[in-house]
């Protein structure tokens, strides 16, 4: 289990050793609910906090034969909910973020269980528009992907919305880049603990890299 | 939760919010003795007879329900810090005062379960709520003078401030930037005067729903 330390801002690598899985979990919780499209599945954290929530379960049990104090049972069981709540809400927003997303990177970035559980469930759908409605409308116009056989692209499929906004807040001080192809480049920076409302697609690249939080 | 009808705007619910500001560090005094606690989130204890020591807000306010603490009230919860602000916040229009991010839930949870450990509590309550709602004001008018850009800088708002106004600033701040892209080439002149037609359309809707 992880120690908690005050994170005084120095040195990144110390924020990194004292910053308890539950935190990170906290993180990527945040993150993925605040952001408009599937954010990297964090697996090995997944896995990290699954083991650890399991490993308290059985101490909780030891405990409650052990005959310890109740007040610290039901202290360890409060954490253990805590951190129960913050992965499953994790995994929840996951499952339901492809619902609506079926495009390449959205696969690239799910765990191997969820590609089978969008692949069944894509499937599903897709049966159930054509038989419904699809069948009924003329031809040129059955396809579940496309709005019709004029189409070029996928437009049937909603594709993330990359340029709405989010709150966000940097660890920081970080510098982007606003603007892009030929439009004159300017930049705006973000004092560390600022809080800006932005472009997702700006802030996109340092949320993954771990330097900006959404909020 | 998860539920959501409008995937373009996420929401945290109060309850969410509420949960994620439990995390903060605030002081106890125990007044028991007990060893201790490794949990998943964190290392806390010992906790010695009036010795205080720094816990989670969701311990702290586990251990005072159960009469085995009393809360050392933060810094910035007294009544000569609340009253400054207050007067700081009333005199500028648009520069909100240095506030912990989470003050809203930190007060509202130390009221609820903390009344005898604040001096002057109701003194320090009404004060709260009068900071409340003038920063509250403040973000409404605020809100209808944006010119489009691709960023804003909000400094010092809460969570629970950002909470409420976020789904209208993400859609105002759409609406300007869908308009922006393909009239750069407008006059600058023209493009300033529609906004500022825009802003007059798109606060009155969510607004007026409250």
């Amino acid at each position: 289990m992880a120690s908690n330390s005050e994170a005084g801002g120095s040195a990144d690598y110390e924020t990194l050793m004292s910053t308890s899985d539950v935190e990170l979990l906290k993180r990527a919780w945040r993150n993925e609910k605040a952001a408009p499209e599937i954010l990297q599945y964090e697996g090995a954290l997944v896995d990290r906090a699954k083991e650890q929530i399991e490993l308290v379960e059985e101490t909780i049990e030891d405990y409650v034969e052990n005959g310890i104090d109740p007040l610290v049972v039901s202290l360890y069981q409060m954490d253990l909910d805590r951190a129960q709540f913050l992965l499953r809400s994790y995994l929840r927003i996951e499952k339901f973020m492809f619902h609506n997303l079926n495009s390449e990177e959205a696969e690239r970035r799910l765990s191997e269980q969820e590609k089978v559980f969008a692949t069944r469930c894509a499937d599903d759908l897709a049966k159930h528009f054509e038989e419904t409605v699809l069948l009924k409308l003329p031809e040129n116009y059955q396809s579940v992907l496309k709005q019709s056989l004029i189409s070029e692209v996928d437009d049937m499929v909603p594709q993330p919305h990359l340029d709405t906004f989010v709150v966000c807040r940097s660890k920081n001080f970080v510098s982007l880049n606003l603007y892009e192809e030929g439009e004159s480049p300017e930049t705006v920076e973000m004092e560390r603990g600022d809080l800006y409302f932005i472009r997702y697609k700006i802030v996109k690249r340092a949320i993954e890299s771990g330097q900006i939080d959404l909020i | 939760m998860a539920g959501q009808t409008d995937p373009h705007i996420s929401l945290f619910s109060p309850q969410e919010v509420e949960f994620m500001a439990e995390d903060e560090l605030v002081e106890i005094v125990p007044n028991m003795n007990m060893e201790q606690l490794n949990f998943i989130s964190g290392d806390f204890g010992r906790f010695i007879p009036q010795i205080p020591t720094k816990v989670p807000l969701w311990l702290a306010v586990a251990l005072k329900r159960r009469g085995k603490c009393t809360f050392r009230p933060p810094g910035w919860m007294s009544v000569d810090n609340l009253t400054q602000i207050l007067e700081a916040e009333r005199e500028s229009q648009s520069t909100f005062q240095a506030l912990p991010f989470s003050y809203v839930e930190i007060a509202r949870l130390l009221f609820d379960h903390a009344r005898d450990d604040i001096p002057d509590m109701y003194m320090v309550r009404s004060l709260v709520e009068d900071i409340r709602d003038v920063r509250l004001h403040k973000l409404e008018t605020n809100l209808g003078s944006f010119q489009g850009t691709s960023a804003v800088k909000i400094s010092n708002v809460s969570a629970m401030e950002v909470n409420i106004v976020r789904p209208f600033v993400i859609r105002a701040l759409e609406a300007f930037y869908k308009h922006d892209k393909p009239e750069a080439d407008v006059d600058r002149d023209t493009r300033s005067s529609r906004q500022q037609r825009e802003t007059n359309n798109e606060p009155r809707r969510p607004l007026r729903q409250r």
